[in-house]
């Protein structure tokens, strides 16, 4: 029995592996998803193949109660809501292996018969899984806007706090570990685990979201690896491991696309003070305002459009009103591109998915590389939303904090369009001198309302 | 160190340099559902708990919660991520193929 269930979990994570190479390109990835789906319920049914498993009613029960928390909450989360709910769903996973590895503690008689590597592998994973938790359900909070989205911390003291923090958790997770030590040990190691994850995540702001989830995501998926090192388990281990290493890369390409190292970011504090708001240096300070009509005159009369969109189009769920607006300029015969930005938004590629939910084609979804040398042959670019990401005091102001971050060169273009609710900076509090620029014209108010009288006024053309 | 070890942590390092190699391919694009994917994937903790709580002998009332929070708690990460990454990837689509132009 026991090799039929090996023979299981190789299938499962084969499956896995090929179904995450299927997530690589748009054809392929509705499939490789049910693959990995497919790996995922193969490996549940070996498990339960088990000799001498108990506890059968407990197990469905739990089974049942996920299934039916999970299963209602994934179809109706709407797509602007995305980012906190895979935070949410990765949370829950930490919690999962905290849990157990308490249980494996309580039930082992506090590991009293165990080889050092389960000790290590589960205590690891209870630490890591409860920063994961804690951390998650921050970010979940943070992003549902429960708890306020600026960073929330001790200023200089909060490295200082994570520091003890961290070394409390892993000393309290040695006493636990050297046998025979009271449960008391263990559950502090959960506990400051969680403070851990508390303190890291409150003072991470908004903008800094993408690496946070992405971060914490890599996190789960290495405390499932070392929960299957000690639980000798290899489907666990194959895919936790795959989980941390991709996690990990996306993480340092999101890190990379703010030009931020990951522990900068995780030590928190952008735009929490210290930066003083861009000098003007007396330049010229005006800033034009235009109306609906004249912008939709502007983009009527293109012959290439590049369209922008920023956090502030999820906030404002404009992506229909964009998309359509986008389909009557295309009928125009004015060729519309949309320009995304690595980091643009809350979440890695969530302009992607609101403009795929708005049925707009990946096609013409352009990434920043491809993008950044059509700005200069672009007629108007229509900024939506977005500020930071926009920033040529990013390229050009060595005084700026945020010189050296890759952005889109929509300066570059030959007009450009904000739309933007007020004059308020954007997340980071960085003035952004595009828009006093020449070229530049701003359409104040609510995106989505912006959009659709943009679009109303294109149609009365 | 027993072979059980070596073996499992050679496969422990394998599978990074798989996750890795098949990560470092994927457009920016799909990073949303790549993250949302691979999030569901690492619900295989549920395994964990169905384990521990299988082999367990007469656990304990709280040992019994919390190994049946633990293996909930799997589930709606596993169910939850997969579903929703469906949906995501469900309205990913390209531009229907237009006329030949003459």
């Amino acid at each position: 029995m026991s090799t039929l269930i090996s023979l299981l979990y190789v299938l499962a994570f084969g499956l896995f592996i090929f179904g995450l190479s299927g997530l690589t390109g748009p054809r392929t990835a509705v499939r490789g998803n049910l693959i990995a789906a497919a790996g995922m319920a193969i490996a549940v049914v070996a498990t339960l193949l088990t000799p001498g498993t108990q506890n059968w009613l407990l197990i469905g029960l739990g089974l049942v109660i996920g299934t039916l928390l999970g299963v209602p909450s994934a179809r109706r989360v709407k797509m602007t809501a995305m980012p906190q709910m895979v935070a949410l769903f990765n949370g829950v996973g930490g919690g999962a292996v905290a849990l157990i590895a308490w249980s494996e503690f309580r039930t082992t008689d506090g590991f009293a018969a165990e080889p050092t590597y389960v000790i290590v592998g589960s205590l690891f994973a209870g630490i890591v899984g409860s920063v994961s938790f804690w951390g998650s359900l921050v970010a979940f909070g943070k992003l549902q806007e429960i708890l306020p989205g600026r960073p929330i911390g001790l200023g200089r003291a909060q490295q200082f706090a994570n520091a003890v923090l961290l070394i409390g958790a892993v000393g309290c997770a040695v006493v636990a570990g050297l046998g025979e030590a009271s449960e008391l040990w263990i559950i502090a190691a959960l506990l400051l685990a969680a403070a851990l994850g508390l303190s890291v995540v409150l003072p991470i702001g908004g903008a800094d979201m993408p690496v946070v989830i992405s971060l914490l995501n890599a996190l789960t998926g290495l405390s499932a690896a070392a929960a299957g090192l000690a639980l000798n388990n290899t489907a666990m281990i194959v895919a936790g491991m795959i989980v941390g290493a991709s996690g990990s890369i996306l993480t340092n390409l999101m890190a990379k696309a703010m030009n931020r190292s990951i522990p900068a970011i995780v030590a928190g504090g952008f735009g929490g003070g210290g930066v003083a708001p861009g000098a003007s240096d007396g330049v010229d300070r005006t800033v034009r305002s235009t109306s609906a009509a004249d912008a939709a005159i502007q983009l009527a009369y293109a012959n290439q459009v590049i369209v922008v969109p920023g956090y502030g189009m999820a906030v404002a769920q404009a992506q229909h009103a964009v998309a359509d607006m986008a389909d009557l300029l295309e009928a125009k015969g004015v060729q519309v591109v949309f320009a995304i930005h690595p980091v643009a938004g809350r979440m890695p590629g969530h302009m992607n998915v609101l403009l795929a939910e708005a049925d707009v084609s990946y096609d013409v979804q352009k990434e920043m590389d491809d993008v950044n040398g059509e700005f200069n042959r672009t007629d108007v670019t229509l900024v939506i939303g977005a500020n930071d990401v926009t920033n040529p005091a990013a390229r050009t102001d060595p005084s700026s904090p945020i010189h050296g971050m890759p952005i889109l060169n929509v300066d570059e273009s030959r007009s450009v369009i904000v739309l933007k609710r007020s004059m308020n900076s954007g997340f980071a509090g960085i003035d952004n001198p595009l828009f006093y620029g020449e070229r530049t014209s701003m359409l104040f108010g609510d995106a989505k309302k912006s959009v659709i009288s943009l679009t109303e006024e294109l149609k009365a053309l | 160190m027993d072979g059980t070890l070596l073996a499992n942590l050679a496969i422990l390092v394998l599978a990074g340099f798989v996750g890795f190699a098949v990560i470092s391919r994927v457009p920016n694009t799909l990073h949303t559902p790549l993250m949302s994917g691979t999030n569901a994937i690492h619900g295989i903790v549920l395994l964990g708990g169905i384990i521990v709580l299988g082999r367990a002998q007469d656990p304990s009332v709280l040992d019994q919660i919390i190994l049946v929070v633990a293996i909930a708690f799997g589930m709606i990460n596993v169910v939850g991520g997969f579903l929703v990454t469906d949906r995501m990837l469900g309205m990913f689509k390209s531009r229907p193929p237009s006329e030949p132009t003459p």
